[in-house]
């Protein structure tokens, strides 16, 4: 296999690989309907899709596959239903934006590995492997907006239109966010390829622990930046509690409003497909892509000269896939609980944890791993953690010294839903 | 011929008739998307030259971000109007559009006879790529990226200075 595929030209290679990339997401979001549906369900207390398919045998047990079906026949429902075009759209971009919200979620995978970049995986992974991998995947997620925006001004409606607005303003505001959080791990690791980037979280933990592999969600700064991703990751692909551009109680349905049958289920699965593929990027960048745990399975082989180590590590070699759809299958998760415990934002909270928090905490963990890098070089691995902790220090002292001075101009509005007092 | 040349040809002919759709189509939304498109391919155009962070960063400052603006500015004022005006043709045009065509071509031949014996530059791996143009950037150049970027820090102070509606 791996010979054959040494074989191939680079044309039949790129488009294994892509088909390897789009293909998966193609057959598993479907399930991963049906796994928010079903875990939101159980979140809130609910039942969910559990009959389709219920199928019956000769002896009249009842099988139901935990609803799993359901998904794939709403998709057929969604495809045969009428597709109604409003009279005063403008055509083109009507037509236009579905494609457009579908293309950037599925270019945005094209430098993900999810696997090692040796042996067979080599040829399989990733689609392009680019000198400018990270800033191809903020590129791509920078023109996401282009979808919702036209889907919105096409539509002619001004529920619409306020939708594609607020998608404008969201994701200029978080793409910012998410850049400089991205880039603390670019200053970390010396290099914007996503190979490399994985690469890098193979080493030793904060520079000197052996065996332990140093995924930057395990350094403070890379806890840092990756909880700031995190969060702006979902309100890139503008999901809940970040899903003003679609806030039904104010907009209807926001800037998709308009749209019925196959048009809208485009729209759906380019908005899963992003967080399929977000998640993805998650995994790469800081949970060590398609390790499946930060121990460097190798270094214990070789140090205690345990054979069942070996095992792992080839384990872990063959299973990197499975092990990165679970990891995307983790961040799905995390978007999905996160939907049911959080409600929406208001548009200026939005503005202001975007602007006003995100963005300032992102360049501050920034600057500091540039202290701790000069450190590190000037001088030694331990010296630079210490400055880094007296440095978060400073910071904080100097942060909680001012909070209180500074004018806070961030409406609050509380609703008591029940009376404590009374329902005693 | 390189191997570059089919994809060039392509790219080129988008993008110029999009650069073209900027100025023809009479919807604002039209004619920014049209910019969009050309933004675009240009960029593509670049990574076809190896210049990969010059690409990508076209892609994420002009089409992602910039062209965002303006089509939130289009939208807000709602410029639409589909073909209010009934336009009128102008006389000029009749001499305007024989004489351009003719500088064109004038200035064309002098140009394409001598670009055909332009020998094919060889660039190596490294051109272009993150690793060779931040050392540049701030070893060589690092007074002219710095007043650029003083100068656009003075552009973001200003704008806000003139938005501000008391002084």
């Amino acid at each position: 296999m791996t010979e054959w595929l040494a074989r191939q030209s680079e044309l039949t290679l790129a488009i294994i690989r892509v088909l390897l990339l789009i293909a998966p997401i193609l057959i598993l979001v479907p399930g991963l309907i049906w796994w928010e549906r079903r875990l939101l369900s159980w979140m809130q207390d609910r039942i969910g899709p559990n009959r389709v398919p219920t199928m019956t045998n000769a002896k009249g047990r009842k099988y139901r596959a935990a609803g799993l079906v359901q998904t794939l026949f709403d998709g057929l429902k969604l495809f045969l239903k009428e597709d109604i075009t409003p009279a005063s759209v403008d055509r083109k971009i009507y037509f236009f934006a579905p494609a457009l919200a579908l293309f950037p979620a599925f270019v945005l995978g094209g430098t993900m590995p999810f696997a090692p970049q040796s042996g067979i995986w080599q040829y399989l992974t990733p689609v392009a492997d680019i000198e400018i991998g990270l800033m191809f995947v903020l590129a791509i997620s920078s023109l996401g907006v282009y979808g919702v925006v036209l889907a919105g001004y096409a539509s002619n409606n001004k529920y619409s239109l306020m939708g594609g607005l607020r998608a404008s303003a969201q994701l200029i505001s978080y793409e910012l966010a998410m850049g400089v959080s991205l880039l603390a791990v670019v200053f970390a690791s010396g290099s914007l390829k996503m190979t490399k980037l994985v690469e890098m979280q193979e080493a030793d933990w904060l520079g000197g622990v052996p065996a332990v592999q140093n995924w930057f969600i395990l350094t403070p700064y890379g806890l840092v930046a990756g909880v700031i991703f995190l969060i702006c990751m979902v309100a890139e692909s503008n999901r809940a509690p970040f899903d003003l551009p679609e806030a039904e109680n104010e907009l209807i349905a926001g800037y998709h409003t308009e749209y019925s049958s196959m048009k809208f289920a485009v729209f759906f699965m380019g908005e899963y497909a992003a967080m399929f593929i977000f998640s993805g990027i998650f995994a790469c960048v800081f949970l060590g892509g398609y390790n499946i745990l930060p121990i460097d399975w190798a270094y214990l082989h070789s140090t205690t000269g345990s054979s069942f180590f070996k095992v792992v590590a080839d384990l872990n070699y063959w299973l990197a896939p499975l092990t990165f759809l679970g990891k995307c299958t983790f961040g799905i998760t995390f978007y999905i609980w996160l939907r049911a415990t959080l409600p929406r934002l208001r548009y200026d909270q939005l503005m202001s944890l975007g602007w006003k928090t995100l963005l300032p905490v992102a360049v501050v963990n920034f600057c500091l791993v540039g202290v701790w890098l000069i450190m590190e070089d000037v001088m030694s691995v331990g010296i630079a953690w210490v400055t880094y902790a007296i440095s978060v220090v400073l910071i904080l002292a100097l942060w909680f010294g001012i909070k209180n001075k500074l004018p806070n101009k961030l409406e609050r509005r509380t609703v008591t839903l029940v009376d404590p007092k009374r329902s005693a | 011929m390189e191997s570059g040349f089919p994809v060039f040809v392509v790219l080129a002919v988008v993008s110029i008739l999009s650069a073209i759709g900027v100025v023809a189509f009479k919807s604002p939304v039209r004619s920014a998307l049209s910019l969009v498109l050309a933004f675009f391919t240009l960029a593509l155009l670049y990574f076809n030259l190896g210049a990969q962070l010059l690409g990508i960063s076209q892609i994420m400052v002009y089409a992602g971000a910039i062209m965002v603006l303006f089509l939130f500015v289009i939208m807000m004022l709602k410029l639409g109007g589909h073909d209010k005006q009934p336009e009128k043709t102008d006389r000029r045009l009749y001499v305007a559009i024989p004489v351009s065509i003719a500088i064109a071509a004038l200035v064309l031949t002098k140009f394409i006879e001598p670009m055909l014996h332009v020998p094919v530059s060889v660039i190596g791996d490294e051109y272009g790529t993150p690793q060779a143009i931040g050392p540049a950037l701030f070893t060589t150049y690092v007074w002219p990226f710095e007043i650029a970027s003083v100068l656009l820090l003075v552009g973001i102070v200003g704008s806000i200075m003139l938005a501000k509606k008391r002084f």
